[in-house]
């Protein structure tokens, strides 16, 4: 369960293998006619001005019912069209029909576009489910283009039964990135801090699950408090900050092994760690007799080195994409503000100068946006270019706080604090346009959400 | 965590005890024993001299509040931090903590990094009134353990605070 999760992704050639025997038609060839240019089924990501896509994803049938330590082939085919419905609408871009109804198994590459078509869908996805002899599972994903009747993606993933919700997403994704042109992000996980408690004594675990909620896991026993955990990107390393044994520093937890190490070992508070993208070093905080500055460390640990030296605090750096550069906040001009910098801590420049301050800044996966907290009355989750500018509110509550972005950097996920003597946070997730905000259902109340790169 | 807030509560209750024992001390025995402490001239209200009960009973207080987003030790702060000096020149040996807190209306991070601000900026004050700084550890829990519940104004003043505790 804990290491070997590789996911065998084959782009498998289904027509030419796998379902040879089964299938009577071949999947109908691309009609070309209905194929210019402008006339391509696309979702527009951009405005949130047009209306959802509709599409339809039928239950995924069998090619034989069998048993599996994940559950039945059929119903399995049930439950994994519901995560690809479910991915598909939470990204608020898709409107999965209900209209919906049994596809057989030699419909899979053959669809009845008339009927889908008269269930409000211009797309549809349509999968199988098979046990293979080896005790993994295949499953198939289609996407077809309703009105056009043609083929526009397919790909099979084949595994392990403990896997399988994750041949479901990975299914989303392809329709996801074919439609919208944009990354996948559906395959990810989150890690966060599980509360609960009373305000004034939270007791606070680390967490992990899928990004949609499922396989939750708690990693520390709440115990001592833990706060900002964030992914390495090998997927495997968790860098958070916990005060066991009232030393509040920074520690490096590997999922795998379920065991964690100290990362800098001096008598100073070291906080706010993030990995830099290519995974060696990690960027974090340190106080030293009142000052807060930036320093890197090796992933492995050893010396610090430093990066600012202003008299104030610095922190909440991250790292551009490319890891040359870094943004982070000061409030050497007097309040919290964003700065940006060359990796060695040369060039520093302010990028914020709105009314306000504005904190926790975090460069986009894809690199054309930071995200951050603007405070200013209400605590909102904000994004601008990287030069500073094209500034963009994205949500107006009373303390929303943390952005982490998802791998595809086109949806923020974000903690929002509940105001008065309950102490509740929620995870919370909302898109570039602002409109699809959603919560994040999770056992406990959640905090500190980072969202992992997407699964390989 | 969980063994600081053991302690933290086992003060409360020597306190509650002490007020108490105020009460009628006219009645009690000596207690047997219990004149170590008397070249303070303040034993015999059940606490060790030296103790966080001393200390506690002995300060004009043992929190400091700051101003919103702030880490200057104002007149008032300096006036009890003055009763926390004289205690503490008095038990040279004795080791504290300074915790620094902060209320709720800013970023964890930045808040991690004030509450040891106010922390150190309070080491600094007892260090300029002459308490050996090696005797004082400071931890940050940023907006971690607020005393006050509430999302207001009051509230926040009372959470932006430096604790002192006494680790006998």
């Amino acid at each position: 369960m804990l290491l070997n999760h590789r996911l065998l992704a084959l782009a498998l050639l289904l027509s030419g293998t796998a379902l040879s025997a089964q299938t009577a038609p071949p999947a109908p060839a691309a009609a070309p006619a209905a194929q210019e240019q402008g006339d391509e089924l696309v979702v527009d990501v951009e405005g949130g001005i047009s209306a959802p896509l509709g599409i339809a994803i039928p239950a995924m049938p069998t090619v034989a019912v069998a048993s599996t330590p994940a559950g039945r082939t059929d119903e399995l085919g049930r439950q994994l069209a519901q995560i690809v419905t479910s991915d598909l609408r939470n990204s608020g871009l898709f409107k999965p029909t209900s209209q919906l109804k049994d596809v057989a198994f030699g419909e899979v590459t053959a669809p009845t576009f008339d009927y889908w078509a008269s269930a409000s869908a211009s797309a549809l996805v349509q999968g199988f489910v098979r046990a293979n002899g080896d005790g993994t599972l295949t499953v198939g994903c289609y996407l077809y283009d309703v009105f056009s009747r043609a083929e526009l993606a397919r790909q099979g993933f084949v595994v392990p039964p403990s896997d399988w919700r994750r041949a479901g997403h990975k299914c989303a994704d392809m329709v996801y990135a074919k439609l919208t042109g944009e990354g996948p992000y559906f395959d990810s996980r989150v890690v966060y801090v599980s509360e609960t408690g009373p305000k004034g004594k939270r007791i606070k675990r680390l967490a992990i699950m899928d990004q949609d909620g499922a396989n939750h896991r708690f990693l520390t026993n709440g115990q001592s408090i833990v706060l900002t955990p964030r992914f390495a990107p090998n997927q495997q390393t968790i860098v958070y900050m916990s005060y066991v044994g009232d030393k509040p520093a920074i520690y490096v937890y590997d999922i795998g092994s379920g065991k964690q190490r100290l990362l800098v070992n001096n008598p100073n508070l070291t906080f706010a760690p993030r990995a830099s993208p290519d995974g060696k070093w990690v960027l974090f905080s340190m106080a030293v007799a009142g000052n807060t500055d930036l320093y890197r460390v090796s992933m492995s640990g050893g010396s610090p080195q430093r990066l600012t030296e202003s008299p104030g605090i610095d922190t909440g750096g991250s790292y551009s994409p490319d890891g040359s550069r870094i943004v982070f906040e000061s409030d050497r001009s007097g309040g919290q503000q964003l700065y940006t910098m060359n990796a060695d801590g040369s060039n520093q420049q302010r990028i914020s100068f709105g009314g306000g301050r504005y904190a926790t800044p975090v460069w986009s996966p894809r690199g054309d946006l930071i995200a951050y907290t603007r405070i200013s009355g209400n605590f909102r989750i904000g994004i601008m270019s990287p030069a500073g500018g094209n500034e963009k509110l994205l949500t107006d509550e009373w303390q929303d706080e943390g952005p982490s972005w998802s791998p595809n950097g086109r949806v923020l996920t974000f903690y929002r604090q509940g105001r008065g003597g309950s102490g509740k946070a929620d995870l919370w997730s909302v898109d570039l346009t602002g409109v699809n905000e959603r919560r994040i259902a999770t056992p406990l109340d959640g905090s500190d959400p980072g969202w992992g790169p997407l699964r390989p | 965590m969980a063994r600081l807030t053991t302690t933290i509560l086992l003060g409360t209750a020597l306190l509650a005890t002490a007020a108490c024992s105020k009460k009628r001390p006219e009645v009690l025995p000596p207690a047997p024993g219990g004149e170590v402490g008397s070249g303070t001239g303040q034993a015999g209200d059940g606490f060790a001299p030296g103790s966080r009960g001393d200390f506690e009973r002995s300060v004009t207080s043992n929190t400091i509040n700051f101003a919103l987003d702030s880490y200057d030790i104002d007149a008032r702060a300096r006036s009890i931090l003055d009763t926390q000096a004289q205690w503490l020149a008095r038990y040279p040996n004795v080791p504290i903590t300074l915790e620094g807190h902060a209320d709720e209306r800013g970023t964890r991070e930045y808040n991690l990094a004030l509450g040891d601000r106010r922390a150190n900026a309070t080491k600094n004050y007892l260090a300029g009134r002459g308490i050996n700084p090696a005797r004082i550890s400071t931890i940050s829990y940023g907006k971690e353990r607020p005393v006050a519940l509430g999302s207001d104004e009051s509230s926040w003043a009372q959470n932006r605070r430096a604790v002192t505790i006494v680790l006998n």
